[in-house]
């Protein structure tokens, strides 16, 4: 269960946050849609723990992973390794893992040595190797075209749907919001404060 | 760095450039006509084949190896970890910052005769004239790269918990590794020449130690056989280990 109760965040003096308040049960995803530069990857990195400096209260699962805008692999190891290495599971875990986004065949690739759909795709499967009980998005389908975003949707859906993993979900495509989540809501505002969203 | 460098395909360029160099040299020795005072190669290399034979030449190599090998161990030990501290804590490096500046800019020379003064004429002396001089600048690449290790995989290995020795070894140090490279190469050529110097100044073996006797002696065939034995070792070392750790590290770049 994710309960956030944000007061102010600022960064510098520049405030980007205003009160913005939510709960996220296990299983539900919770998409937060908005404007370029409101906030959004603001919020996920106080939700991630990588940005401590906030007035508020944040309670988050202690297993937790990401996906970020850009896959964020290690370019210097495989992709078997990009697994193993990083969430700390095994080897035959991690070819399940691979298997599942259909990468069983690149495991002992480098991540240059894929496209950016696979690179995605194997971003994903290292946020969910982790085994996480809370799953931070941040744009993970940005500059795929339509065909590869649909598909990544799919893979998405499914992986999510056999696990009860509460997500958040950043993105400015309300197509791709309406797909994935159980709850949308906008960030909106200088400060950002969030509003619900009746799709 | 140079990936190009190690492909087969340059070896035969290298080849002629380094005879183009020796038939260089023996031009300017016929050229200047007196043996003494510029030998040719093919004087030069049977002096060097002869004291090869007889075992000094081997002896001086690896006492002045050794020591190469000591400070430049001990060199990018600590530069890689003070550039490390530097490069991540702004507050460290404002401090150190001036510091760093007053050793870059500390003539070689002078560290070499205070380390003999203050510290005797022994191996440490020795040693650590040596890896003082090359310290700065191996700190000064290594907080350049650190500076420019990615933020996003640092909080990649953060949100999953990365291990500190697993960040280091899997995130930053693959990161630094052209760095570390640089610095390494950069270093063995600085550091071998400096511990001519100090040989020069102040032991009584080594490659340093032979040149000066001879220098005295004023034998420019023998000075030239004990440098260009010690410089093909050299080349030998970037050949044999620089170049294929280097190539090793980095062929995800080429994959």
């Amino acid at each position: 269960m994710i309960s956030v109760a944000i007061d102010n965040k600022s960064i510098g003096i520049t405030p980007v946050l205003g009160c913005v308040a939510f709960q996220v049960g296990a299983g539900e995803t919770l998409a937060v849609v908005g404007p370029s530069g409101v906030g959004k990857t603001t919020l996920l990195r106080v939700l991630a723990g990588l940005d401590a400096d906030f007035v508020g209260q944040v309670k988050v699962p202690e297993r937790r992973a990401m996906v970020f805008q850009e896959p964020a692999l290690l370019p210097w190891r495989s992709a078997l390794q990009n697994l193993t290495l990083t969430t700390g599971i095994d080897e035959s875990t991690a070819r399940e893992a691979l298997g599942e986004v259909g990468l069983s065949d690149f495991a002992d690739r480098f991540p240059g040595q894929l496209s950016l759909g696979q690179q995605r795709r194997l971003s994903l499967a290292r946020a969910f190797s982790a085994a996480p009980d809370m799953l931070l998005m941040d744009e993970p389908f940005v500059s795929l075209d339509v065909s590869l975003v649909s598909e990544m949707l799919d893979l998405t859906e499914r992986l999510l749907a056999s696990r009860a993993i509460a997500t958040v979900f950043v993105t400015h495509a309300m197509a791709e919001a309406e797909r994935l989540a159980t709850r949308i809501v906008r960030l909106i505002g200088n400060p950002a404060t969030l509003e619900d969203v009746i799709s | 760095m140079q990936p190009e460098a190690d492909l087969p395909g340059n070896l035969p360029v290298a080849a002629i450039s380094i005879l183009a160099l020796i038939f260089s040299w023996w031009g300017l020795a016929i050229l200047n006509g007196d043996p003494t005072v510029l030998p040719s190669p093919w004087q030069v290399f049977p002096l060097a084949v002869s004291e090869l034979l007889s075992g000094e030449l081997l002896r001086h190599l690896a006492v002045t190896l050794r020591r190469v090998a000591l400070a430049f161990v001990i060199a990018m030990a600590m530069g890689v970890a003070i550039g490390l501290l530097m490069g991540r804590s702004s507050g460290t490096d404002r401090w150190l910052d001036p510091w760093l500046i007053v050793f870059l800019n500390l003539p070689a020379l002078v560290v070499i005769v205070l380390c003999y003064l203050w510290i005797g004429l022994n191996e440490v002396a020795a040693v650590a004239a040596v890896a003082i001089n090359k310290i700065p600048t191996v700190v000064v690449t290594i907080r350049e790269g650190t500076r420019a290790l990615d933020r996003q995989l640092n909080d990649v290995a953060a949100i999953f918990r990365m291990s500190g020795w697993a960040r280091f070894w899997h995130i930053i140090l693959p990161q630094l590794g052209p760095y570390i490279a640089s610095a390494g190469r950069s270093g063995i050529s600085l550091i071998w020449k400096i511990v001519l110097v100090v040989e020069f100044l102040g032991r009584s073996d080594g490659i340093g130690f032979k040149i000066h006797l001879y220098f005295q002696l004023f034998d420019v065939g023998m000075v030239l056989a004990y440098a260009l034995s010690f410089v093909v070792v050299m080349l030998a070392i970037e050949g044999l280990l620089v170049r294929p750790w280097e190539a090793r590290a980095t062929r995800w770049r080429r994959a």
